[in-house]
């Protein structure tokens, strides 16, 4: 069985976890000096590891490492919005490979890429000229979580075609590289006024399945699936235990599974009831299993972020998680049982996998 | 040459860089420049846009609180302080 790599950022640091047979696993870091660490990916492209990074004293930049986690070396050139913008990039959120751009999301609200794999970056676009944008930066529209760019779905027949998700607003998608920028909003639910019809929602996570036209979606209020490829959404929450979360994730083969971590949608936004739950659809949200077989049922009072699930892509894909109180969770059969493969890290953002031939 | 004292969180980022060097400098965004110029990158450690020292480090020069326009004298000592935050 080929390695199966498994990259988890977290509030002190990006670790690295190892293993050829999803038993036994192996762990390294942590890296990038222990750097608030928001989002890390391996890039099958170059085979790097990448990590957006935030630090109290020294700013955002972008860690990269071309062995695996070996070594890194850091690059912010260009991450700027210049002297002259007035805006300030507070945290480079999330990371994503789009044809020969690597894409960053930051806050406050804008993307930036880099055509030579982290070493230089570029403002693409801040999405200026959406109903609303000018208020984004407002200090006094700042929701507990601020504003900026979380979550990016890309389309791997079409690099200029991606999705970027601007908290609290809405998905946006591109179909010029960043250019112009269309809301994907249509159909989703919210349950407060907006002065807008086509953003105002509040997006957590959006995923794609193997068959492009279908997505799902995490939303603050409610699960929702798309047929059209984001085009239009339709809510699929009735089965789970709530309607807020933020982790999903995408079986890799089948168009119709899907996972989420539902978590209490007022303030804790820890697991209902105290048990840890990944809930799994089959039929593209019309019913929903609890799998619970392994993770612990009483006193979990824990959470999972947008970025913190994530399946591999194995014949029989294996599911991933990290949580707010630093365990990973591991199942080699589509998520029917658990067992935690590391403990102790600190509070987790994300976690990624691949599939190392 | 100013005597520059530098935080401990920087230096693990740049290899070669020591914590205390001398820097000849008019002021003090001058001797971050400076410092620039061997180690790439590292003005972006300590000043944000505008350009400003980033929120959480401060300067100080002959134990005075410094901003970046700040002149540094010949024989003046430049503390750079990665000031007590987080958890």
């Amino acid at each position: 069985m080929p390695k199966t790599l498994l990259t988890v950022a977290t509030r002190k640091g990006t670790f690295v976890l190892e293993s050829d047979d999803r038993r036994d696993w192996k762990l390294r870091g942590p890296y990038c000096e222990g750097w608030p660490c928001y989002h890390a990916i391996y890039d099958p492209t170059t085979g790097e590891i990448y990590a957006a990074a935030a630090s109290e004293w020294h700013g955002s930049t972008i860690w990269r490492s071309g062995d695996l986690g070996e070594t890194w070396e850091m690059s912010s050139e260009g991450l700027s919005y210049g002297d002259e913008d007035g805006r300030k990039i507070s945290k480079a959120s999330t990371l994503a490979r789009a044809g020969d751009r690597l894409l960053v999301g930051v806050e406050a609200p804008g993307i930036f890429e880099s055509r030579d794999n982290g070493r230089t970056w570029s403002l693409l676009s801040t999405l200026s000229g959406q109903h609303g944008s000018e208020a984004w930066d407002d200090p006094a529209n700042q929701p507990p979580g601020h504003l900026g760019i979380s979550g990016f779905v890309t389309d791997s027949g079409d690099s200029d075609k991606f999705f970027a998700i601007v908290q609290g607003v809405g998905a946006f998608e591109t179909e010029d590289g960043g250019s112009s920028w269309t809301p994907r909003n249509k159909g989703l639910r919210r349950d407060w006024p907006s002065e807008y019809e086509d953003v105002g929602f509040c997006v957590h996570k959006l995923v794609r399945s193997p068959d492009p036209e279908r997505m799902y979606q995490q939303n603050h209020v409610g699960m929702h699936r798309s047929d059209d490829a984001g085009q239009s959404w339709t809510e699929i929450t009735e089965g789970l235990p709530g309607d807020f979360g933020f982790a999903a994730a995408a079986h890799p083969h089948d168009r119709d599974t899907f996972y989420v971590a539902p978590v209490d949608g007022l303030h804790d936004r820890t697991m209902h009831e105290g048990k840890l739950t990944v809930w799994r659809t089959r039929d593209a949200g019309s019913s929903w299993q609890p799998l619970r077989s392994g993770l612990p049922q009483e006193n979990a009072y824990l959470g999972v972020l947008r970025q913190g699930m994530a399946m591999d892509t194995h014949d029989t894909p294996g599911v991933y998680f990290g949580t707010s109180t630093g365990q990973v969770f591991a199942s080699a059969d589509e998520g029917e049982t658990w067992s935690e493969i590391a403990n102790y890290l600190p509070s987790i953002s994300s976690v990624d996998v691949a599939v190392l031939d | 040459m100013a005597d520059v004292r530098l935080p401990g969180t920087l230096t693990p980022l740049f290899p070669g860089l020591p914590r205390r060097l001398e820097v000849h400098a008019p002021t003090v965004l001058a001797a971050i420049d400076s410092l620039e110029a061997q180690w790439p990158g590292l003005r972006d450690r300590l000043v944000a846009e505008g350009p400003s020292l980033r929120s959480h480090i401060h300067a100080y020069v002959d134990g005075e609180r410094a901003g970046l326009d700040t002149p540094v004298a010949e024989r003046s000592r430049l503390d750079v302080i990665a000031a007590i935050s987080g958890g």
